[in-house]
């Protein structure tokens, strides 16, 4: 079958340039870059060039890139690592409400663990959370503030400019889960006062299980594990050389086709979403209305539920989600949606569509057919007697 | 699909025929759950292995949570009836509450799709009056109709049981051999699926209270010695009372209001007569008010010769011969090979 794979947002497609520079790597690059013989130093270089590129692209020092396994690890090492190298008695975090897995469950599990005081700021209606929220929740005990670039579910950008500058008055380190955007949007390390910044390669045409963490010079953070001292002892682990290099070539690319793309797939977007108004009008669209990812739609349809939908847009050959791909299979609806003030029942019929590289306006045009079949069809079936 | 070679294979018989097949698994257990039970089809393992029997016929596949309704209508529900002195029948509950009510519902509904089809080895099929009609398996030795008398014409309408028709189950596994598929070779369950071992494990963590001791009593209120808690007995049960008299004596009646189990010799507590409730015909009606029947007591148990008075959602069933069965367990109605329909053995007045 023709697939039509809309869920950039979980996962996207390996570049082909990606994938010859790992593939060359794999054949020709054996080395353990802690070696000091030619072989580790042509590893070593293949990574020092991966962490130019990674860099380069936030306008941050090479030093101030750890690699890790992916954006799950960025998250927990930003978190875990600045709570645990903190020389003072402040034990708070803050974070909102609309945070991925990776750092809300993180900050529960140190608030259970390693009693970690966790504050969890709301938004509004549109997921944005309030600069000034933040400033309020601050304290003399505040460590840590967290609060995502943009969220993955509902696309809405945060004011990450405002809330850095507000913890950089008030003396807080302050990490962004980025994971969404670095690719997608132009992020600037000297401009934005963020002391920590999660990357994740998959997210913008690079492999899965390779991710980064950006540490701005200054900001101490401790490791989460020990062993040989890889990544000046952030993070331990011989280096996964071709998911480094990998995520190198694949931010390099991004970087130079986001002027182009970006505005590009913001029209598929806008596409996307006039035709589900069109055919489906009652569906209420999530997240801010401009202040959004430009390759994010997301919207509960009333009388629908997400799994139905998902399950029934892939038989007619499209891959959408519910929400964050790493929470499909709950039939709860997601925390997200409920932090917007949402009703239960309508978030239950949450649906996300991510467009990316391979989107094309006949694909978009399918896709809301389908999905106004679909719609129609389950609409129908809730009443068929069984 | 649970994971199991009986549903594996249904899915590659219809996949073979040619049908649109979608597998789907039914978590039963919530996800990341620590269970310990291995063979239980609703665990996270379960669920890898229809994972991969599905990419071994090429179907989608999907993963279902059922966790609640499995846990309300199944769990809880075994629970309390032991803690008040019945005994369940919890493969029931599941093909009633979760397989053939809200998974069909799932099916039809958030699929579109025309049937549900399962690994049960029973048979359905449509008569020459139109109706459908459920059936023994045809290897009378893996028969699962039982356990699935409560079908009526609505579900059995949009259910198929594919392993059914097969003559053994060494035909299911040759067929599951032919297709390569990765259960081929799995044991079969056997225990309670979600209590493994000693169910009164689970009773007496969910339900303490029943686990109080109390009186053994004769039929004529004579104490003949204590007992650890009702929750561990079972009508019809000989060991385990904790009494020592020379006379074999069996449990005969769980009061739970007193705590007393009352025990008697075989004599005693076999009975002819059956109070039956929630009764349900394949049909959609009983043949008449009162008929002939054969009807077995439990799972895999012998067809005996009875009568029944149905009285709207109750019964009362006289057997001709006496017959020992405990309150919670499906009396079952068979012509021949097809089943009638069935009730709840109630809980009877001494």
């Amino acid at each position: 079958m023709d697939r039509v794979y809309l869920d950039h947002a979980a996962t996207t497609p390996v570049d082909h340039e990606v994938a010859e520079a790992m593939a060359r790597v794999l054949g020709e690059t054996h080395g353990n870059p802690s070696s000091i013989y030619a072989e580790g130093r042509a590893a070593r270089a293949a990574v020092d060039r991966a962490r130019e590129e990674v860099a380069a692209a936030i306008h941050a020092e090479p030093s101030e890139i750890v690699f890790t396994s992916g954006g799950t690890e960025a998250d927990n090492l930003a978190l875990r690592g600045a709570l645990k190298a903190r020389r003072d008695e402040r034990d708070g975090l803050i974070t909102s409400a609309i945070e991925h897995h990776a750092v809300i469950d993180t900050a529960r599990d140190l608030e259970r663990y390693a009693q970690v005081r966790v504050d969890v700021v709301g938004v509004d209606r549109y997921g944005v959370v309030n600069p000034e929220a933040i400033r309020d929740a601050i304290d003399e005990r505040t460590s840590l503030v967290s609060v995502m670039h943009a969220n993955n579910e509902i696309g809405t950008i945060e004011p990450i400019a405002e809330i850095g500058a507000i913890c950089r008055e008030e003396g807080v380190t302050y990490h962004s889960d980025a994971v969404q955007t670095v690719g997608a949007l132009e992020i600037d390390a000297r401009k934005i006062p963020v002391d920590l910044l999660s990357i994740n390669a998959h997210k913008f045409y690079g492999p899965k299980g390779v991710g980064a963490l950006y540490v701005r010079r200054g900001t101490r953070i401790a490791t989460m594990q020990t062993g040989g001292g890889q990544e000046k002892g952030r993070r331990t682990g011989t280096e996964n050389v071709a998911g480094i290099v990998g995520m190198g070539v694949a931010m390099r690319i991004a970087r130079a086709r986001r002027a182009t793309e970006s505005p590009r797939q913001a029209h598929l977007r806008d596409r996307v979403i006039a035709g589900v108004r069109a055919r489906v009008p009652d569906a209420v669209l999530n997240g801010h209305p401009a202040q959004r990812l430009p390759n994010n739609v997301s919207f509960c349809i009333p009388g629908t539920d997400g799994e139905s939908l998902i399950v029934a847009l892939d038989l007619e050959g499209f891959a959408v989600s519910s929400g964050s791909a790493c929470t499909s299979g709950e039939t709860e609806p997601s925390q997200v949606l409920l932090a917007l003030g949402l009703d239960r029942e309508l978030a239950k019929g949450s649906l996300r569509v991510t467009v990316g590289r391979s989107t094309t306006d006949e694909q978009v045009d399918r896709f809301v057919e389908a999905l106004s079949r679909v719609v129609t069809r389950l609409r129908e079936s809730a009443s068929v007697a069984v | 699909m649970s994971g199991g070679v009986d549903s594996s294979v249904a899915a590659a018989i219809l996949a073979d025929r040619g049908e649109d097949v979608v597998g789907v698994w039914m978590r039963l257990v919530p996800a990341g759950a620590d269970v310990d039970a291995p063979r239980c089809c609703g665990t996270d393992e379960a669920g890898e292995d229809a994972r991969r029997a599905a990419a071994a016929l090429g179907i989608p596949f999907y993963a279902l949570d059922y966790a609640d309704v499995f846990g309300e209508r199944v769990v809880d529900r075994f629970v309390n009836a032991y803690a008040g002195g019945e005994t369940p029948n919890p493969c029931v509950s599941c093909n009633q509450h979760v397989k053939f009510d809200a998974l069909l519902h799932d099916v039809v509904r958030k699929f579109g799709g025309d049937r549900l089809a399962t690994g049960h080895y029973a048979r359905a099929a449509t008569g020459e009056d139109g109706r459908r009609h459920l059936l023994r398996a045809r290897d009378p030795s893996k028969d699962q109709s039982y356990a699935l008398y409560m079908l009526g014409q609505r579900e059995l309408a949009r259910i198929e049981f594919p392993i059914g028709e097969l003559q053994d189950k060494s035909e299911t596994r040759a067929i599951a051999a032919r297709f390569d598929l990765p259960t081929a070779t799995k044991a079969e369950s056997m225990d309670i699926c979600f209590a493994p071992g000693d169910y009164r494990k689970l009773v007496r963590e969910r339900a303490p209270e029943a686990f109080v001791p109390g009186p053994v009593e004769r039929t004529d209120g004579t104490v003949v010695g204590t007992h650890a808690g009702i929750g561990a007995l079972t009508v019809g049960q000989r060991s385990g009372v904790g009494i020592a008299t020379g006379e074999r004596l069996y449990v005969l009646h769980l009061d739970t209001e007193r705590r007393a189990a009352v025990v008697g010799t075989r004599a005693e507590i076999a009975r002819r007569r059956y109070a039956l409730t929630d009764m349900r015909f394949v049909s959609g009606e009983p043949p008449s008010s009162r008929f002939a029947t054969n009807v077995v007591l439990r799972y895999r148990g012998i067809p005996l010769a009875g009568h029944v008075d149905v009285d709207r959602t109750h019964a009362t069933l006289d057997l001709e011969s006496p017959a020992l069965v405990a309150p919670g367990q499906a009396a079952v109605f068979y012509d021949g090979d097809e089943v009638i329909g069935g009730g709840v053995v109630a809980r009877h007045a001494l």
